[in-house]
């Protein structure tokens, strides 16, 4: 693998640049692996990364329908934060951000990870009261968390409108200051380089149409690329979980739907921070390039198509034009949809299945970027030692059974 | 935006609906004698499928009235919709 | 005023009408009917921008939406718009335009220096470096940030209004050029319901552009008669200015009208921009082509065009955009630019075609006309600094010549503008013969018609136009077509293009330019191949090729086309990236529409909110509704206001405007069934005049909404519902009748607005209330209705209360509250009467711990957890009975409701503060997690208890009542004794009556 530094950078300039191996391999697939991950996000990848640095897992493939890193990891708006409610939801996602904070350097890929900063904005008394809670509960987990009040936030955000007489006026808000955004392509592929580079097969343009069973046990796939024998199966599919889960004849408390996203033409920097209103649900952040990059509410209908429906971009649009007047003749220029696994308590289902060797990752909703190197952390343990990571042992299938959710939609139900 | 057709007042668009889930998930007559798994299958396990749907909307700014939709969740086409109790057409592939 | 290239005559301007305007300070003068870039060339001003990387001087490349370079910052102060692109922006009276991206001028920039240090700047090169140190990224990054963007946002709120529109048609036709005009003219003519849109200010397309004939006269005369004709049938709507950018499912599509506030700011009380949602049952696509740039060495220079457009500029606005050309083509078409300015009296240097051959009719008119015309030749590079001023060109092996010029026009073929298409999830095909896709199978009511399909010639267009165009109306039932005669015109025939020749590029030289808008370079394109991004969107993503403002309009292709080339694998095999809405860019002030300020969201106020007001009440937001949250007095605090109010309810008599109260007429013969269904405690056993609390719970047992229902007869209940629970009850009874229970007999209505609602409490209520009604007050137990008047007025008198105080709630028609609220206050005065709000009312309750869903509640907490076990039935079905039985709901360490004493009667904790279990220093001890007991839900200053109380939600609170907690607090701890949620005269405890 070519290490990447400035040196390398400049030495190969000499070269003009010809001297660039390919970031990961391109292998035909072979017969067996002892794991095989289906899905070939940043989750997916990061998975793999994991079983081969921590579990000396020796051989491993990664099967991914398409390119990889195009479904949600490719369409997410970046956000990365872990101020999350509940113990269960804060300890696995504040694992994550740990594992963000050193993560470009791990991979040797600068993933971009920018702490800039994230503000959850509360507009009535009622936001306050929830977000106090909010950020006691993190503090007291250890991760860090601060109440602004309406002036703090003007001056971190001068282009908000926090008059006192705005339809939404800003009351406060809560901010993690080692909460921001990443690149996320960058994650994926440095995840990919990295994971490659342990001898990771990764294996694109290859479905899975069947998963081989047998006793009850996994025994491998059919793709179409052929059959591939494996011992164990992890399914880090996203919005298509309910359809991988249907070929192992398993149901799954999954509902899956758009999410749509959009971005603004590039301007100068006029947006430092990232900014979250879960009452008129938006939230904005400027990427590096200059775009704002606008998160709306999902689709309230199940869909896999990949498009939402404009009234759902005209209500987000209508909300940061709302917060932010100074954005009203900006123009959008990009807007897409991923397909997200909506989960009843809106946490995520890290966790063995009724089928031996077969463990699924999913329902990470709205929200499964900022997990990306914590969820891979944490499946992979799962998957080697065939039992859940403390971790995620929360976030097991069968909570659904005894009624022991982690239910995130309340206080911190932030729609990302 | 969805087209859909209110069998009461015929096509809107789809800010005049709300959705429902997934239909024909009636409620267990004898819940109590279901032990927890099979409440859960009730109560949070959902189909989910890539294609053909059959879903439940409610004409939320018109008539008030629910009804069921066969729709496909990859193309959004729409099939036919279809009053609550009752099955979905034959003829809805 | 001088126009240096400006013609003596023609072109569509209005050259009685000169226009002044600025740009980058520089005063010039344009005509009626320019555009910003029209007017800039006719002043022969080419450099206009500088580019997103490398900051190199950059011109006006194209003539329309494609244009990827000239983007300008348009207006000023609170109308300042970046990136506006000069193709588009209409000129106007004083129009006022400053250049981007560049500092501190256009000329020299000193960002132009990323230019020179380009070789470490390779596509993805962040990817590779900024790692080390570690703490130095976040300044690497406000460092990138800085050169990153192009225009700014302005920093004030926009003063312009914006509106949106809603329509229906039979069948939109998008695009009015020869194609579009011709399907609108045939579905015009059948009767059917027709919007055309064009996102230019006149109708005609690429006819505006060129010199045809239709019919044997300018082709323009056609248009004016077609527009005519189309005027005149009533059901035909034209739309200019008007860009379809959208394409949703089921036919939906979303276009931006620009309106004149744009151009000229006399006019501002017009919108600026029109939001235009249009459902049509057909669609015709007619939205034409985009001309293919060329690829070779340094072919950003200003001054290098797309020949088409230079031919535009010339024939539509009578601008020759130089004097000494050179043109470069890969296609017959660009001999029509040839033939055009030379007309106009241009020097036309040579045309050096990249195809073998240029035997066609239109070489063959060209070169009859004395004009060198170059074949097999190779642009290997081009010089001059803010201007092209020579092309460097080789043909086969001779030595290279270097042809001095003030102008480069290009051509690389066409490209469909399949965008719209592709939106609507139509398939792509690729055209091997024009090297370029093509709409394939359509998915939608769609078809395509005129360049976008590909359409050879004019007569080819008109044709397809007009079928198009009576296939869609026939298929919406219009099937009466008079016949139409497709309109002769006169064309020669163009041999075929070479697409291979506009992507490959030269070897060797200088930047070759795939994506002008991103800097984005074959170099860049073959790295990434190199690397493994060798899928189109992963080479899209790691080369931000088509990711800048222009999307990509001009560049994808050459992109797409020059990775199969390297894979070695068809076009078709790669694929394209997935087009994305909007076509332009959407301003979002216009999606945003009037959706601003009050009208974002509705606010909800009380018939009484004027009183309310007048009287000094600070409000509080509680879902769209505006509450009375207190009632200061001059000078008092609000905890001084708050304490009075609280006081006067407990010794006198308080009053307060319940309005907002959600409330649901239930009716029918199975209602008390029904009732008895959706809350977990019983209501069978209520009679008739009778009032109940109760509960609520979703499915997962989980408290969902709470209030007092009456029975106001055998069949016939009022039910109450939290504020913000009013609709989402309503919607849940509904479903469940309507879903699960049809045969139920049970109507129910929301009747929230038609009442006026007023609580009155206090040991005085009865004593002012008795005189005032005819309602026999001492006959009314606590939790009954009566129906009588009040004040003369018709009401409903409850006795029922919220605050535990002996209380009444009266409720009467809307229109009437304010009667009733007066009449009450001025009855009330010798009792001392003190309105209250709904901070004194959450006081109040929390005195006695009654809860509120929402505040005690959060979606996770059952009845069993608010130690309300005794209203859980359990002897008949319920929503959500059977959750409760599961093993996570009879957990005995569940967070459960206690009431909290601080140790000092003063302390109030704030809301939400969490507690825990042992004093922890946190000052000492490493930063870990600490063990979490439960939070606080409620708490407040109680002046009637004269101590802080609060509430909150404790693990196994229940068993631990009289144990010790702490709650962090600015740094120190509170100790805090859990003890029963009431705080006041527990044993007199009457549940909400």
């Amino acid at each position: 693998m070519n290490r990447y530094s400035i040196f390398t950078l400049a030495r190969n300039a000499l070269s003009h640049h010809e001297h660039w191996q390919r970031a990961w391999r391109s292998p035909e697939p072979q017969r067996r692996y002892d794991v095989v991950i289906v899905g070939g996000g940043g989750h997916g990848l990061a998975t793999a990364y994991y079983l081969a640095k921590e579990h000396g897992v020796r051989s491993i493939a990664v099967l991914e329908r398409g390119l990889i890193g195009l479904g949600n990891s490719g369409r997410n708006t970046t956000i990365v934060r872990s101020n999350y409610l509940w113990d269960e939801s804060a300890h696995l996602y504040e694992h994550s951000l740990k594992l963000w904070e050193g993560l470009s350097r791990r991979l040797n890929f600068n993933v971009m990870f920018s702490q800039r900063g994230v503000l959850n904005l509360a507009h009535n008394l009622h936001d306050l009261r929830e977000l106090r809670r909010r950020v006691n509960a993190n503090r007291l987990n250890a991760i860090d968390s601060d109440i602004l009040t309406t002036q703090e936030v003007q001056r971190m955000v001068p282009a908000l409108n926090c008059a006192a007489d705005a339809r939404y006026p800003v009351l406060g808000a809560s901010l993690q200051r080692r909460g921001g955004t990443a690149r996320h392509d960058a994650v994926v592929w440095g995840f990919a380089r990295a994971a490659d580079a342990l001898g990771v097969d990764i294996i694109q343009n290859c479905e899975v149409t069947a998963i081989r069973q047998r006793d009850r046990r996994v025994t491998g796939v059919e793709t179409t690329r052929g059959s591939i024998a494996a011992d164990k199966l992890g399914v880090v599919v996203a919005g298509h979980a309910s359809v991988l889960a249907q070929m192992a004849e398993i149901r799954l408390p999954i509902e899956s739907h758009p999410l749509q996203a959009l971005v603004s033409e590039p301007i100068k920097p006029v947006l430092d921070t990232v900014v979250m209103s879960n009452a008129v649900h938006v939230y904005v952040s400027q990427s590096d390039k200059g775009e704002l990059v606008i998160g709306a509410g999902i689709d309230a209908y199940n869909s896999y198509s990949q498009r939402g429906s404009f009234p759902v971009v005209e209500a987000s649009v209508s909300a940061l034009v709302e917060l932010f007047p100074s954005f009203r003749r900006l123009k959008m220029l990009r807007q897409w949809a991923g397909i997200v696994d909506v989960c009843p308590d809106a946490s995520p289902i890290i966790s063995k299945t009724p089928v031996r060797g077969l463990y699924f990752n999913c329902g990470w909703g709205t929200g499964g970027f900022k997990a990306t190197p914590g969820s891979g952390h944490v499946f992979a343990h799962t998957i080697a030692r065939d039992e859940p990571h403390a971790l995620n042992a929360a976030f097991a299938l069968e909570r659904f059974t005894t009624g022991a959710l982690v239910d995130e939609h309340g206080a911190a139900a932030v729609a990302h | 935006m969805l087209r859909i057709a209110c069998p009461w007042c015929g096509p809107r668009a789809e800010i005049e609906f709300s959705y429902g889930g997934e239909a024909h998930i009636a409620l267990p007559e004898a819940a109590d004698a279901l032990d927890d798994a099979a409440w859960a299958q009730y109560l949070f396990m959902r189909t989910n499928p890539k294609g053909r749907h059959l879903e439940r909307w409610v004409h939320t700014h018109g008539c008030r009235r629910w009804f069921n939709v066969v729709r496909d969740t990859a193309s959004e086409r729409i099939a036919a919709v279809y009053q609550p109790g009752a099955e979905p057409p034959e003829d809805a592939r | 005023m001088s126009q240096p290239n400006r013609t003596a005559a023609g072109g569509r301007i209005d050259r009685e009408r000169p226009l002044s305007f600025r740009f980058d300070g520089r005063h010039y003068v344009g005509h009626a009917g320019d555009t910003l870039a029209s007017a800039l060339l006719a002043n022969d001003v080419h450099l206009v921008a500088r580019s997103f990387k490398y900051h190199r001087p950059r011109g006006i490349l194209s003539m329309g939406v494609e244009e990827p370079n000239a983007l300008v910052q348009l207006g000023q102060g609170a109308y300042t718009t970046p990136n506006m692109r000069a193709t588009q922006v209409e000129l106007y009276q004083g129009l006022s335009a400053q250049s981007q991206n560049r500092w501190p001028s256009l000329s020299t920039d000193v960002g132009a220096i990323n230019d020179r240090l380009s070789a470490l700047l390779p596509a993805g090169f962040y990817y590779k470096t900024f790692m080390w140190p570690a703490a130095l990224w976040m300044r690497y990054e406000r460092g990138i940030r800085r050169m990153a963007g192009l225009g700014h946002a302005p920093r004030e709120p926009d003063p312009d209004r914006y509106e949106r529109m809603h329509a229906h048609c039979d069948v939109l036709v998008v695009g009015a050029g020869p194609a579009g005009l011709a399907a609108a003219l045939a579905a015009g003519r059948a009767g059917a319901r027709v919007i055309v849109a064009d996102d230019q200010c006149e109708a005609g397309g690429q006819l505006l552009a060129e010199r045809f004939e239709i019919a044997g006269r300018p082709a323009l005369a056609w248009v004016g008669a077609t527009l005519a004709e189309l005027q005149a049938l009533p059901e035909v709507r034209l739309l200019r200015r008007t860009a379809i950018n959208a394409y949703y499912d089921h036919n939906f599509l979303v276009g931006c009208e620009q309106l004149p506030g744009e151009r000229a700011k006399e006019l501002s009380t017009v919108p600026r921009q029109r939001l235009w949602k249009i459902r049509a049952r057909e669609v015709v696509l007619a939205t034409g082509a985009i001309e293919r740039p060329l690829v070779f060495p340094d072919n950003d220079r200003p001054g290098i065009m797309l020949a088409a457009s230079v031919r535009g500029y010339l024939n539509r606005y009578g601008v020759k955009p130089g004097t000494r050309v050179v043109i470069a083509t890969a296609a017959d078409d660009a001999y029509r630019t040839a033939l055009d300015l030379a007309g106009a009296g241009a020097s036309i240097v040579a045309v050096a075609d990249l195809r073998a051959q240029a035997a066609g009719y239109l070489p063959q008119q060209v070169r009859s006309r004395g004009i060198e015309v170059l074949t097999g030749a190779r642009i290997v590079g081009t010089e001059g600094r803010m201007r092209v001023d020579a092309v460097r060109v080789q043909t086969g092996a001779s030595r290279v010549r270097a042809l001095a010029c003030d102008l480069l026009a290009m051509c690389g073929g066409w490209m469909p503008s399949v965008h719209l298409f592709s939106q609507s999830r139509g398939k792509l095909e690729f055209d091997a013969g024009l090297g370029a896709f093509v709409p394939g199978a359509a998915t939608q009511a769609v078809t395509c018609a005129g360049m976008v399909r590909g359409a050879p010639s004019l007569r080819e267009a008109l044709a397809q136009g007009f079928q198009a165009g009576a296939a869609a109306a026939a298929r919406c039932g219009f099937d009466r077509i008079a016949k139409i005669e497709c309109p002769p015109t006169l064309e020669p025939e163009e041999t075929p293009i070479d697409a291979s020749c506009a992507f490959r590029g030269t070897p060797g030289g200088g930047k070759q330019f795939v994506d002008w808008h991103n800097d984005v370079t074959v170099a860049d394109v073959r790295l990434a191949a190199r690397e493994g991004y060798d899928g189109i969107e992963h080479l899209k993503r790691y080369t931000t090729a088509g990711m800048g403002v222009d999307q990509g309009k001009t560049g994808n292709l050459n992109a797409l086309a020059l990775l199969a080339e390297l894979r070695g694998v068809p076009v078709l095999e790669i694929g394209t990236t997935t087009f994305r809405p909007p076509y332009q860019p959407l301003a979002f002030g216009a999606i945003a529409g009037a959706d601003s300020g009050a009208l974002f969201d509705p606010v909800r106020r009380t018939p009484m909110h004027g009183w309310h007001e007048r009287h000094g009440a600070l409000f509080e937001d509680v879902g769209q509704w505006k509450r009375p949250w207190y009632y200061p007095r001059p000078a008092e605090s609000m905890r001084q206001a708050v304490d009075r109010e609280c006081l006067a309810v407990r010794a006198a008599l308080g009053i307060l405007d319940a309005s907002t109260l959600g409330k649901i007429d239930i009716q029918g013969p199975d209602a008390t069934e029904f009732i008895d269904r959706i809350y977990c405690n019983s209501f069978r056993t209520l009679a008739p005049g009778r009032c109940r609390y109760g509960l609520m719970l979703r499915q997962d047992g989980m408290v969902f909404d709470d209030g007092v229902s009456a029975r106001l007869s055998e069949h016939h209940y009022l039910m109450s519902t939290t504020t913000g629970g009013a609709a989402r009850v309503l919607a849940w009874l509904e479903e469940w009748l309507q879903t699960e229970w049809p045969r139920l007999r049970v109507y129910c209505t929301s009747v929230s607005e038609q009442y006026a609602q007023v609580a009155i409490a206090g040991p005085r209520c009865a004593d002012m209330l008795a005189p005032l009604t005819d309602v026999k007050l001492d006959a009314m137990p606590p939790m009954s209705v009566r129906e009588g008047s009040v004040a003369g007025i018709p009401a409903r008198v409850f006795r029922i209360s919220f605050s535990g105080a002996p209380g009444y709630e009266i409720a009467v028609a809307a229109g009437r509250g304010v009667e009733l609220w007066t009449t009450l206050m001025g009855a009330g005065e010798r009792f001392g009467i003190t309105p209250y709000g709904t901070e004194a009312m959450h006081v109040l309750r929390a005195e006695k711990g009654f809860i509120i869903v929402g505040q005690e509640t959060d979606g996770t907490v059952t009845p069993l957890d608010l130690g309300l076990d005794r209203m859980v039935a359990a002897d008949k079905f319920f929503i959500g009975k059977r959750s409760l039985a599961r093993a996570d709901a009879r957990r005995t360490d569940r967070k459960q409701l206690v009431g909290l004493l601080t140790e000092s009667p003063q302390t109030v904790l704030p809301e939400g503060t969490q507690l825990i279990l042992e004093p922890h220093d946190f000052a000492a001890a490493p930063r870990s997690p600490v063990a979490m007991a439960g939070h606080v839900t409620s708490s407040y200053y109680s002046a009637n208890c004269g101590r802080s109380i609060a509430l909150a939600l404790v693990k196994a609170g229940i068993s631990r009542l009289g144990e010790t907690l702490y709650a962090p607090l600015d740094g120190q701890l509170v100790k805090v004794t859990l003890t029963a949620p009431c705080f006041l005269d527990a044993q007199a405890q009457v549940r909400r009556g």
